[in-house]
């Protein structure tokens, strides 16, 4: 009787085999800590860049012609602003969405058809949604090239974002629960509004957080809408002193974006310019990885505040 | 028994209790809304769909298609003006293949590593900081092409012109690898595990079973990663806006630079174009290309990983 | 308390005068089963059940995994209806307004409103212990304090709960024990003074002694509504039902008094069964 190797054979191999294992494990750890270092490295050259810029004048003044006095007032604002209409807009369309198809639809192609069109949505380039509003919102509904158009736009980016997330959410709450609010005779819009929606708002703030933090850092779609980069002037408030308050004369103003000004600052050959664009993209990307560790500490606190 | 107010002899037909007609139209009223809501999503497709197609209508009343397709130029905004789209799919594809080179090999390592080899612990810790390298807004990763990855190649290359396509391959390589791992390593941990016992039971090191069962048994998972990472790619616009150049050359040299689709669109949204010009509506027609570009690698990747899930 | 409870485990009736048999019988009917077809999507689960739920006495339903009798309790409140695909034939007729429980032009929410259900594992809403007894009644209307108050106490102190949690009210119901939550969840259905309450497998996620004091609930609780209970559990069925059901694959096998199901049956199939046979 012959053995198909040896033992001596069997243990060369095997100390091969493993050898190439233990390889693999300093290979693979040394690729992803290449890659989290290279972020690292990133971030910190640019505060390095654009340390000279950092201070409260960067912040309160408009761009100007002059690198050094040239700073990303409206650039905030106008980001802020912006971001106030997607999230009005993305909120509760993408939760109503999310709502509609987690607890109502039923299972048919009409279902099918929506539910492909979301997935579907999340994969067109962000330049394609530039497109759609530049032709459908700025001409046909004549909004012109305003905050509402670029607020609009972003809303529709996210969109998809915030229905994942949402549907998510929802699909934590329990069964049982469900089973026990209709067992009592509630209808379905009872059960989703008094069990399902308060124990999920985390999940939906979570999507909510990760969907506007995308859409802080999209150039491309409102570039294309004609956002301008040398405006120093502020959109109208949208408080005024006198009745009634409130006033929306923002909304069709022209505007900028910190993205925008970032890349219109590294698109100038001068030196300096191209600090102003490092501080800025260094607070941009401050601000969305801020966002992102917020949205993941709620994800976080969250699953382990309601224990099922 | 039934002493309550809202209970009572006929009180099971339909309709009988006021309160609870009420509520049930609430109810419908509401489904209503809702649906609505979600059919957003279904209008924002259609409307792409109809807004592309509406305005390269214009496009191809001046231009033909085989000179759309075929023409070796794409000068658009010229006084001798050339059609081809070529150059800017040319830009496109040369851009995409160097992510590509870097995102599947670096992606797929991650994916294998963090599904076969690290603890738990590391890869709750891991997963969130590479979601973070994924939420890096796209202006800061352009800045990055051009003022760090363009200066530290041009040490080993020294002609490489300060805009070239290799630098923002390389970045949006980096950018999409989070991506690739991630959907490559949930492909891999659906893989059940039994398939990898009986690997083990034989004898093999994680790495031959890696390789040999839990990769091919996460194929079409991983192949929807990486189809999904070649989407993104085509559709990227900041980075090779900032750092790629906007001079559409027909070339695949990717030290050269070159515009992509992406970027020629971003170039004319700068400038002020009027509304019926052709240089407006060949931004649609561009745009026409790259979403159907998109759209078969999407629907590709969709059918992919619809056919991975069916398996387990 | 405790010492009645664990007295009355170990000493069921076996045996049934002809005198008690004839009172039974003569209890009016609180719901008829009749003809009553079951299916999920194309495959049939209940076949042509005829059963009559006496009023305020305890029914228990019987039988092996899978026979149906999670299946028809839950036909007594239209809870298949959540599910898409799914169909009745036949009737369960509710007196005394004689309406058809299954019956397609009758509202399976109102239907839910009449019909109380306590389920397998204690669920109840991630609220305070008041509002979880007091969901129901705001359904209904209800939404004046005083009155919300009064019938919270009136539903906890029916669940044999009140001594418990008067002190906690605003406290989170999830903190409660499993036994007191599933009393809780019985408090709740209690609330909205439901005509028939379903019990589905109500104590097999408790421990014995909360068991028991559920057990010891039940049996009181049929004074004031009509149960029917739904139990893996035979010595359960024997300790708390006046009546026992036996299903086989989702068909009727045997009903009588449960004296007479556990001591002499009339079927081989049910001797089976309790004989321990098969499971």
């Amino acid at each position: 009787m012959s053995a198909v190797m040896t033992i001596e054979e069997l243990r060369r191999g095997l100390s091969w085999r493993k050898n190439l294992d233990k390889v693999f494990v300093v290979v693979g750890l040394l690729i992803l800590m290449s890659c989290l270092g290279l972020l690292a490295l990133l971030f910190l050259d640019l505060v390095r860049d654009g340390a000279s810029r950092f201070g409260w004048d960067f912040l309160t003044q408009f761009p100007s012609r002059k690198a050094e006095r040239a700073g990303i007032l409206s650039a905030w604002v106008g980001t802020s602003m912006i971001m106030l209409v997607t999230a009005l807009v993305a909120l509760p369309v993408g939760v109503a969405a999310a709502i509609y198809l987690e607890e109502y639809a039923p299972k048919n192609w009409f279902t099918g058809v929506i539910e492909i069109n979301v997935t579907n949505l999340a994969g067109v380039p962000s330049i394609v949604y530039g497109l759609l509003a530049l032709g459908l919102f700025v001409y046909k509904f004549g909004f012109g090239q305003s905050v509402l158009a670029a607020g609009l736009t972003l809303a529709l980016l996210i969109l998809p974002i915030i229905i994942v997330g949402t549907r998510e959410a929802l699909r934590a709450v329990p069964k049982a629960i469900r089973e026990a609010a209709y067992g009592l005779g509630a209808t379905r819009w009872e059960v989703t509004k008094d069990h399902v929606l308060p124990y999920s708002t985390g999940g939906i703030l979570t999507g909510l957080i990760l969907g506007l933090s995308r859409a802080i850092g999209e150039t491309a779609p409102i570039i294309t809408i004609g956002a301008l980069s040398f405006i120093a002037f502020l959109p109208g408030s949208p408080v005024t002193s006198e009745f009634p308050f409130v006033n929306f004369e923002w909304l069709r103003s022209e505007f900028t974006a910190m993205p925008i000004q970032i890349f219109n600052w590294v698109s100038r050959p001068d030196q300096a310019f191209q600090q102003n664009a490092a501080a800025a993209a260094a607070i941009l990307l401050a601000m969305t990885l801020a966002m992102n560790a917020v949205a993941i500490w709620i994800r976080y606190r969250f699953r382990k505040k309601i224990n099922w | 028994m039934s002493a309550t107010t809202t209970s009572g002899s006929a009180a099971m037909r339909k309709g009988a209790f006021s309160s609870l007609a009420y509520r049930k139209n609430r109810d419908r009223v509401i489904e209503l809304v809702l649906m609505a809501a979600a059919l957003v999503a279904v209008f924002t497709t259609l409307a792409i769909v109809f807004i592309l197609l509406y305005e390269s209508s214009f496009f191809f009343e001046h231009v033909s298609i085989k000179d759309f397709l075929t023409d070796t130029q794409w000068t658009p905004l010229f006084d001798d003006a050339h059609y081809g789209i070529m150059p800017l799919v040319s830009g496109t594809l040369t851009v995409t293949f160097v992510a590509l080179l870097v995102a599947i090999p670096l992606g797929t390592i991650i994916a294998i590593y963090l599904s076969e080899f690290s603890t738990h612990r590391t890869r709750e810790t891991v997963k969130p900081v590479l979601e973070l390298l994924g939420a890096v807004p796209t202006v800061v990763y352009g800045y990055f092409a051009l003022l760090m990855v363009t200066p530290f190649l041009q040490q080993f290359m020294p002609n490489l012109p300060g805009f070239n396509m290799l630098s923002a391959g390389l970045v949006i390589g980096l950018m999409i690898v989070p991506y690739v791992a991630s959907v490559s390593e949930d492909a891999m941990r659906a893989v059940p595990r039994y398939m990898r016992e009986g690997s083990y039971a034989m004898g093999a090191t994680k790495l031959q079973t890696a390789l040999r069962v839990v990769v091919p048994g996460a194929f079409s998972g991983i192949a929807a990663a990486y189809i999904l990472g070649i989407s993104r790619a085509i559709g990227e616009t900041m980075v090779v806006a900032i750092a790629a150049g906007m001079q559409p050359t027909l070339t695949f040299n990717p030290t050269e630079p070159a515009a992509t689709i992406t970027a020629y669109i971003v170039q004319v949204s700068l400038g002020d174009l009027p509304h019926d010009s052709i240089g407006y509506q060949s931004i649609f027609a561009a745009g026409l290309v790259l979403m159907l570009m998109t759209l078969v690698f999407n629907v590709v990747g969709f059918f992919l990983t619809r056919k991975f899930r069916e398996a387990y | 308390m405790n010492t009645n409870v664990v007295h009355k485990a170990e000493t069921p009736t076996l045996s049934i005068t002809m005198e008690e048999r004839k009172a039974l019988r003569a209890t009016p009917a609180k719901a008829i089963a009749e003809k009553l077809d079951f299916w999920y999507g194309t495959n049939q689960a209940l076949k042509n059940i005829n059963l009559v739920i006496p009023e305020n006495q305890v029914t228990a339903l019987i039988g092996p995994s899978g026979c149906g009798k999670s299946t028809f309790l839950r036909c007594f409140n239209r809870m298949h209806d959540l599910q898409a695909d799914t169909r009745y034939s036949g009737s369960i007729m509710l007196h005394p307004e004689s309406v058809n429980l299954v019956g397609k032009d009758v509202d399976p929410i109102e239907v839910r409103m009449r019909i109380g259900m306590v389920f397998q594992k204690p669920n109840p809403f991630p609220k305070t212990v008041f509002e979880n007894v007091a969901y129901g009644l705001r359904l209904r209307g209800f939404g004046n304090r005083t009155e919300l108050a009064e019938r919270v106490e009136k539903a906890l102190r029916g669940a044999a709960i009140w001594d418990e949690v008067k002190d906690r009210l605003t406290d989170s119901a999830l903190a409660l024990s499993g036994g007191q939550m599933q009393r809780l969840c019985i408090a709740r259905a209690l609330a909205t003074e439901p005509e028939i309450l379903l019990f589905d497998e109500p104590t097999s996620a408790l421990d014995p002694i909360a068991t028991a004091k559920i057990e010891e609930l039940i049996t009181e609780l049929r004074q004031r509504v009509t149960i029917l209970i739904v139990t893996h559990n035979m010595q359960q069925a024997a300790r708390v039902s006046d009546f026992t059901a036996f299903m086989y694959l989702g068909e009727l096998v045997e009903v009588d008094a449960t004296s007479k199901i556990f001591t002499n049956p009339s079927k081989k199939a049910t001797e089976d069964y309790i004989t321990g046979r098969y499971g």
